[in-house]
């Protein structure tokens, strides 16, 4: 299964781009649930990514960390193409499951690879409950045992369930901002998606909160891909498998974890993870 | 603190208080009116405001007394109209312009919605009269209704632009990267939370409709006698107001006092209508 998903999505790279190897060289065990090719995303004239060939790996969480300004969220928002909501556009090639995502509706794309936000934004007008459902029922779900159900679930994944349980009823915007993050992962789970891309999830949070929202990627990753986008150093080091390092819109360096944070290969990268630049 | 610093301090504390008495003096100036308003009203027609003001119809010219119960229902049933027509119109633009607008096409329909706000409602009256009355050859309540439709259009589609626009870019994001699509994002996340603001312009289009007499005149233009035929002639207060109040009948007269004090107590009412039954669910946070 995941030999045949690498050979074809390396064979419908093979179409877009030449056959050599992608300038950085990719070192993951597991195999890549998405990819990108040469992909360079603008907005309006500027050039906001250049050229990144990286491999998202399957069932574990990936990291990517870099200066502010550098592409990091522009290039977790290519993967699912809200990107474009922001009017940007991209070149290039951006795979999922070996498909191009640009092939996939953005609509079902959106259901397959999810999104957290910096900021929570619960929806405003919705309880907790309609919160996490919202994804469903406005997908047209109308079944309440298999609604009230997921958001059973979802809400014990996202390890607020003993909190809210007493009070589903509740405005979405009531609770603390750490069980907001929390509410909005929830609901990102509840469509089940494949891949969960998360921009900077714990940067508006305590200390707790951010630990609590570790623990869950970190428990997540048995059931999903994870993509997180952090500011964060020992948040990278502590919760992801795989470390990409972006600057200037490049990809400069990807590899285990470990390894990037303690032998990387790249100056660049040595000099960023010891706070001499960025 | 030296010499100098203290007189500073002492002029700028008069400059503050100058200011705060400056703005406290501008707001008694702008509520005032409605407040004078509301009780001359109140008090000229008081003495012609009872049980069969509302439910009684006009009486015949020289007796005294009746009421005019045709134009309260005339009244509702143009709003009603008016609204059922330019509600979903302006609404529907005012989503379009916020979510699709953003090129040349929308920007002329956005110009052409301000300055349609602008036409003199006399006007739009014409419009109705050419477009619904010539064509049916007689007065009816459905021309009266298109020509407050017309003029309800700009006000609620900018306010609902507006408004959209004021929806943080973060809901909508949270809406589509769910995988929701673009028009159920809108509609049932993004207009439920500009929902109250729309109100308020609904409302306001909704009054001022209310309180429009010269499109009336000429295309719904009032009637003496019970109707709720919606292709005949209809009664409404602003005109009743506009036929009592220069009649030479002291009578009249009061009469017509009494329905303007009706028209602005209806206003009052829908607002607080409207306000109730928009409350959002939750308390504001």
């Amino acid at each position: 299964m995941q030999n045949t998903d690498t050979a074809h999505s390396v064979a419908s790279m093979s179409m877009e781009i030449p056959l050599a190897e992608p300038p950085q060289p990719v070192q993951t065990a597991a195999a890549p649930k998405m990819r990108t090719g040469n992909l360079n995303a603008y907005f309006g004239k500027t050039r906001a990514l250049r050229d990144v060939s990286l491999s998202v790996p399957e069932q574990r969480v990936l990291a990517i960390i870099g200066p502010s300004g550098c592409g990091k969220s522009t290039f977790l928002r290519c993967l699912n193409r809200m990107h474009e909501v922001a009017g940007g556009t991209m070149k290039g090639e951006v795979t999922l499951d070996g498909t191009d995502v640009l092939a996939i509706d953005p609509v079902l794309l959106r259901r397959r690879v999810g999104m957290v936000f910096q900021k929570p934004n619960p929806f405003p007008t919705m309880s907790i409950f309609d919160n996490v459902a919202a994804g469903l029922r406005l997908n047209g779900v109308r079944d309440r045992k298999f609604l009230a159900a997921t958001v059973e679930r979802t809400l014990r994944q996202a390890a607020l369930w003993d909190e809210v349980k007493d009070s589903l009823g509740k405005s979405g915007a009531s609770i603390s901002g750490g069980q907001q993050q929390r509410l909005c992962i929830a609901r990102t789970l509840a469509v089940n998606p494949e891949v969960v891309l998360m921009d900077e999830p714990a940067s508006a949070l305590d200390p707790l909160s951010t630990a609590k929202i570790e623990e869950l990627i970190y428990q997540l990753k048995s059931s999903y891909t994870i993509v997180i986008v952090t500011h964060n150093m020992q948040q990278a080091a502590r919760v992801s498998d795989v470390t990409a390092f972006f600057y200037l819109g490049e990809l400069i360096e990807v590899g285990d974890t470990k390894k990037v944070f303690t032998t990387p290969v790249k100056k660049q990268t040595e000099e960023y993870i010891t706070g001499r630049f960025g | 603190m030296n010499g100098t610093g203290w007189w500073r301090f002492r002029w700028r504390k008069a400059k503050n208080l100058g200011m705060s008495t400056f703005a406290a003096a501008c707001l008694l100036l702008s509520v005032a009116p409605l407040v004078l308003i509301f009780s001359y009203t109140l008090i000229q027609g008081i003495s012609s405001l009872n049980l069969a003001f509302f439910v009684q119809m006009p009486k015949p010219v020289g007796e005294t007394g009746g009421g005019m119960a045709n134009a309260l229902a005339g009244t509702g049933i143009l709003i009603g109209l008016g609204a059922l027509f330019g509600l979903p119109v302006g609404i529907m633009g005012g989503i379009y312009l916020a979510e699709y607008g953003n090129n040349p096409f929308g920007a002329s329909v956005r110009f052409l919605a301000d300055v349609m706000s602008g036409v003199p409602s006399i006007v739009v009256g014409v419009v109705a009269y050419v477009l619904v009355v010539l064509p049916m050859n007689h007065f009816s309540a459905l021309a009266g209704g298109v020509a407050l439709a017309i003029l309800m259009v700009p006000t609620v589609t900018r306010t609902t632009e507006e408004m959209i626009r004021l929806v943080p870019h973060s809901y909508r994001e949270a809406g589509l990267a769910l995988g929701i699509p673009q028009w159920k994002t809108t509609v049932r996340i993004i207009l439920p939370a500009a929902l109250k603001g729309i109100t308020t312009g609904v409302l306001l289009a909704i009054a001022r409709a209310a309180g429009e007499t010269a499109p009336l005149l000429f295309t719904a233009l009032g009637n003496r006698f019970w109707s709720t035929a919606v292709d005949q002639p209809i009664a409404s207060l602003t005109v009743f107001i506009y036929d009592y109040a220069k009649a030479p009948f002291e009578d009249w007269n009061r009469q017509a006092w009494a329905a303007g004090f009706v028209l602005i107590s209806l206003i009052l009412v829908i607002s607080v209508i409207f306000r109730v039954v928009t409350r959002s669910r939750y308390a504001e946070h």
